[in-house]
C-alpha cells in the first residue's frame, strides 16, 4: 500500500517537483555563497549544481537528457521548465529593465565597446572551437556564442538545431568567463586601468556576462558596479539577435 | 492585474518567435533565428516609447513582468539540469579555453577602447 502511494505520488506532479528541486537548489547555493561572503556568486554556483544534477542524471540513467531521463522529473518536470520555451519567455522579460537613455549615457563609447566586445568573444570562441577540431558549422556557431555568454549559447544552439552536448558544452565556456570575471577582475583592474566610470561601461560592453560583470566590479569597487552593469544589460540582447544569424552566416560561409 | 505583464512579454516573444523563424526559413537553418534578440529590442524600444509619452505600467502589471524576471536564473539552473553535461565533459577543454581566452583577451581591450573617449 506504502510503495504503491510512494509510485504514483512520484508519477504526479512532475511540474510541481521539478519547482521545488530548483528552488531547493537556489536557497542551498545561496547560504553557500553568503557563508563564503560572495554573494554574488549564487547564481553561477546553482547552474554548476545544475550541471552536476545533470551529469549525475546522464549517468545514472545513460539517457541524454540529463536529470530530465529520470522518470519523477521527466515528462513536463525539468523538461519543461527547464526547455528553451520558458528560457526564451524569462530571458525577454529581463529586458523590461533596459532603458535606452542609458545607452545614450554610455555614449558612442559604450555602443562600440558592446559591438566589439560581442564580436572578439563570439569569433574568438568560434576559432578555438575550429583549432580544437570541430567542423559544422552550426557546432561552431553555438560553442563561440557560449563564449559570448552561457544565454547566448543555449539560445543560438536551440535555434540551429544542435545537439544538447554541444549546448551543454556552450553552457560551460559561457560559466568560464562568468566566474573568471568575477575572480581574476580585481587583480586585473591596475593594469588595464579600470579605476573610473568610463572604462567600467567599456568593461561592462567587453565582457558582457552581467552577474561576473557585477560580481569583478564589486569586489573591484563597488563605485563601479552600475557604469559596468549599464552596458552590460545590453550584451546578451544583442548576442541573441547577431550570433544565431549574420555571425553563423560568416561562419558557414567561411567553413563551406 | 499581474497576467496583463505576462502577456505584454508573451506578445514580444510570439512577435519575435514569428520573425526569427521568418528569418531561419531565409538563411535556410529552419528554427527561430535571432527571436530571442528581436523580442527583447522591440519591447526595449516599446517600453521607452511609452515612458517618454508619459504612459506608466500599473504597479500590478509591472509586478507580472518582474516575476518573470526573478525566475530567468531558476529556470537556467533547470536547463543546466537537462543537458547532456556526460556528453560534453568530453569537449570540456574547448569550453575552458573558449570561455577563458575570450574573458581575458577582452579584459586587455579596456584600455584600448576606454581611450577612444579621450
Amino acid at each position: 500500500m506504502f510503495a504503491n502511494a510512494v509510485n504514483l505520488f512520484a508519477g504526479a506532479d512532475h511540474l510541481i517537483i521539478s519547482i521545488a528541486l530548483v528552488a531547493l537548489i537556489m536557497f542551498v547555493t545561496k547560504k553557500i555563497s553568503i557563508m563564503m561572503g560572495e554573494e554574488r556568486i549564487a547564481s553561477a554556483l546553482a547552474i554548476i549544481i545544475g550541471l552536476v544534477l545533470s551529469y549525475i542524471g546522464g549517468r545514472v540513467t545513460g539517457g541524454s537528457s540529463g536529470l530530465a531521463d529520470i522518470s519523477i522529473f521527466g515528462g513536463a518536470g525539468i523538461a519543461l521548465l527547464g526547455g528553451s520555451m520558458l528560457r526564451d519567455y524569462t530571458i525577454i522579460s529581463t529586458a523590461y529593465g533596459v532603458k535606452l537613455k542609458n545607452l545614450k549615457k554610455a555614449g558612442p563609447v559604450g555602443v562600440i565597446s558592446l559591438l566589439v566586445g560581442v564580436t572578439f568573444s563570439f569569433v574568438v570562441g568560434s576559432i578555438i572551437a575550429v583549432i580544437l577540431g570541430y567542423t559544422d558549422p552550426a557546432v561552431v556557431t553555438t560553442i563561440g556564442a557560449g563564449a559570448v555568454t552561457f544565454i547566448v549559447g543555449p539560445v543560438t544552439g536551440t535555434a540551429l538545431g544542435v545537439s544538447s552536448e554541444v549546448i551543454a558544452i556552450s553552457v560551460a565556456a559561457g560559466l568560464v568567463k562568468s566566474i573568471l570575471t568575477m575572480i581574476i577582475t580585481p587583480f586585473i583592474a591596475g593594469i588595464v586601468g579600470l579605476d573610473n566610470p568610463t572604462s567600467a561601461m567599456v568593461y561592462g560592453g567587453l565582457i558582457g556576462t552581467t552577474s561576473g560583470v557585477a560580481g569583478g566590479l564589486a569586489a573591484t569597487d563597488p563605485e563601479l558596479v552600475p557604469y559596468g552593469a549599464m552596458t552590460a544589460t545590453f550584451y546578451t540582447g544583442l548576442g541573441t539577435l547577431v550570433v544565431p544569424s549574420i555571425g553563423f552566416i560568416i561562419v558557414r560561409a567561411l567553413l563551406t | 492585474m499581474e497576467i496583463l505583464g505576462m502577456g505584454f512579454v508573451a506578445f514580444f516573444m510570439l512577435l519575435g518567435s514569428f520573425l526569427g523563424r521568418l528569418l531561419g526559413q531565409f538563411i535556410g537553418t529552419g528554427g527561430d533565428v535571432g527571436g530571442v534578440g528581436l523580442a527583447m529590442l522591440f519591447m526595449v524600444l516599446t517600453v521607452n516609447y511609452l515612458e517618454n509619452r508619459g504612459f506608466n505600467f500599473k504597479t500590478r502589471t509591472e509586478n507580472g513582468i518582474r516575476f518573470l524576471s526573478a525566475l530567468y536564473i531558476p529556470i537556467i539552473v533547470a536547463m543546466a539540469a537537462r543537458l547532456n553535461v556526460v556528453g560534453a565533459i568530453r569537449g570540456g577543454t574547448v569550453a575552458i579555453l573558449a570561455g577563458g581566452v575570450t574573458t581575458i583577451g577582452a579584459m586587455f581591450l579596456v584600455p584600448l577602447l576606454s581611450k577612444l573617449n579621450k
